[in-house]
């Protein structure tokens, strides 16, 4: 038989799918202005006005090299960036599954692995460019003297770092997050899942204060798995001496939780699939 | 593959959503060229069946084969030879024509030159070529259909299955569907699986399954089916309908049926019974109408119930809502 469809290489049922699939997640947020401004600039104006409200209150180390909150905060505004972009790409599903585009998808030969891979990729790709643009914002301000003189070390090699690592973030969000919509059968139900489950989820990773409260709060943030993505982010970002890195988990660790956590739920997120 | 295997066939499925019986045990066969249509009301289990002959939800109990391949153990050799339309659009609002058709091309491992001429043809056969860089959001709703059509033909598929196809369609637009299908049946062998509640639209069917309340009641070609309904069918509508149907019982031997406010009459020489009924009971008659039985004349007579009874049909509560769309 000649039809395309009977013949099975590794390319016509995983290359070609996952990357169609993540090229469809970007060409879709660049045609969404809306899309843009939530992921974007919310987090943005939570930096400035988190970063000039505790500014006065807040000092990580003393004298000259003394983190503030402006600067403390960039890490967890990435943090956040990474985490709303993986929602945001992920709610789709909710109803793509039941009457929209997933449907065509899930009916098509296309390897179940593929078919994550590519949405989570596609996910992946829009956290990390998002983040990056935040991050290129928060090393500009200073120059400007538009925020206070941060003691970060920006080198070629940090910069690769940095991507290489909100990469592994974004895919564990998004995996995360593919998850909870898969399982979710409406928007409403996956907004109060945000709410009460990814928003403290952010909060109590160090992204917003450093685990230095009760007992039980130090306890929340070092169960939480983003506490070591917004470490590791933090390790990348400065120099291993530096104050900033206080009281932070080891990286070997950071990784080992990342690496892991992002390969979790992409598993995850194939059984369900396939389960489907 | 010889010609004699069945491109369909499916052996006693059922399906439960929680106690609700969906289907009860349907079984058929839909051999290779043949256009056959599922026929019935919305929440019969069509698309419970549907769903479950394309992949998308695991078979509970029984057996599926398409094109020679499992549906449950081979549901990947299975996707690979079927196109898909559904009911509700598959298509990416936000995204080209020409993107969507791209991007469900490379699903199937379809790319570059090849893949460009397929949705280049498919377009133009559906007559939306000169949309193809129009986004699919303010394309109208029966544009909208051919595009999903085209998509579920881009990668040459033996076996074609569509959910009600028409919903949205103009006349027009549906009897151009209808005659493209035909063309693609005579050209290329294709197999069509349609399922519809439009009694027209299962006239241009080669076989029909009737589907009511997840059981299939009947199958065959329409004209079968017509002739299962004992020639002509009368309607009576009058005032006191029951004790007439009693006197109508008693003298001609015939049992009417009360449905919709009115009695229906299944009679071999129905001409002759509608003459005799008025000279018999012209005071309790206000009006007849004759016909020769239609296919929903074939559904009453086989389920006992109207084609829209919704109150017959278990969870067709959530199902009506959709046909006000």
């Amino acid at each position: 038989m000649s039809d395309a469809a009977t013949s099975s290489t590794a390319g016509s049922r995983f290359l070609w799918p996952a990357w169609t699939l993540a090229e469809r997640e970007v060409t879709r947020f660049l045609r969404q202005r809306s899309r843009l401004i939530g992921a974007l600039a919310q987090p943005i104006i939570f930096w400035i006005l988190f970063g000039v409200g505790f500014s006065g209150s807040f000092a990580l180390g003393s004298g000259k090299d003394a983190v503030g909150y402006q600067e403390y905060f960039v890490p967890g505004v990435a943090a956040m960036i990474v985490l709303f972009t993986a929602i945001f790409s992920t709610i789709s599903i909710i109803e793509d599954r039941h009457e929209g585009f997933l449907q065509g998808v899930l009916v098509s030969p296309a390897s179940r692995t593929a078919i994550v891979v590519g949405k989570l990729l596609g996910g992946t790709a829009l956290s990390v460019m998002q983040a990056m643009v935040f991050l290129a914002l928060a090393i500009v301000l200073p120059k400007l003297k538009l925020a206070p003189e941060p003691s970060w070390s920006i080198t070629f090699l940090s910069g690769v770092g940095v991507i290489f690592w909100l990469t592994l973030m974004g895919l564990g969000m998004t995996g995360l997050g593919y998850l909870l919509a898969y399982r979710t059968d409406s928007v409403q139900g996956f907004h109060s899942m945000m709410s009460v489950l990814l928003f403290p989820m952010w909060l109590m990773s160090g992204a917003f204060f450093p685990a230095t409260g009760s007992e039980w709060l130090r306890w929340v943030i070092r169960l939480n798995p983003l506490t070591y993505g917004v470490a590791g982010l933090r390790h990348m970002m400065y120099d291993s001496r530096s104050d900033a890195l206080k009281n932070l988990p080891d990286p070997w660790l950071c990784l080992g939780v990342t690496l892991f956590f992002a390969l979790t739920m992409t598993w995850l997120d194939v059984q369900i699939t396939r389960r489907s | 593959m010889s010609s004699a295997q069945p491109a369909i066939s499916a052996q006693n499925i059922s399906h439960r959503y929680g106690d609700r019986l969906a289907l009860d045990g349907v079984t058929f066969r839909v051999d290779q060229g043949e256009i056959y249509g599922l026929l019935g009301p919305n929440g019969g289990g069509k698309t419970t069946l549907f769903h479950l002959l394309s992949t998308l939800m695991p078979i509970q109990s029984g057996t599926a084969n398409i094109g020679g391949y499992d549906v449950a153990s081979q549901s990947e050799q299975v996707r690979s030879v079927i196109g898909v339309t559904f009911q509700s659009p598959s298509l990416d609002a936000k995204l080209r024509v020409i993107e969507n058709m791209r991007h469900h091309g490379r699903l199937y491992g379809l790319s570059g030159t090849d893949l460009s001429r397929r949705i280049d043809e498919q377009l133009h056969r559906l007559g939306v070529a000169d949309r193809a860089r129009d986004t699919v959001g303010t394309l109208s709703g029966g544009l909208k259909r051919r595009v999903e059509i085209a998509k579920g033909l881009l990668h040459s598929p033996r076996i074609l299955l569509l959910d009600e196809p028409s919903t949205g369609l103009d006349p027009g637009a549906r009897h151009d569907l209808w005659t493209y299908l035909r063309k693609l049946r005579e050209e290329s062998r294709v197999t069509v699986l349609v399922t519809t509640h439009l009694m027209e639209e299962a006239e241009h069917c080669d076989r029909l399954g009737i589907l009511d309340r997840g059981k299939l009641v009947i199958e065959g070609t329409p004209d079968e089916l017509r002739a299962t309904v004992g020639g002509d069918t009368l309607m009576v509508s009058g005032s006191d309908l029951e004790s007439l149907a009693g006197k109508i019982t008693e003298q001609f031997g015939v049992k009417p049926i009360l449905i919709d406010g009115k009695l229906r009459i299944e009679h071999p020489r129905g001409h002759e019974l509608l003459r005799d009924l008025i000279a018999a009971f012209p005071d309790d008659i206000r009006a007849v109408t004759f016909g020769k039985p239609s296919l929903e004349d074939v559904f009453i007579h086989h389920t006992g119930h109207h084609f829209w009874d919704e109150v017959a049909v278990p969870g067709a509560k959530k199902k009506k809502g959709a046909r006000h769309e």
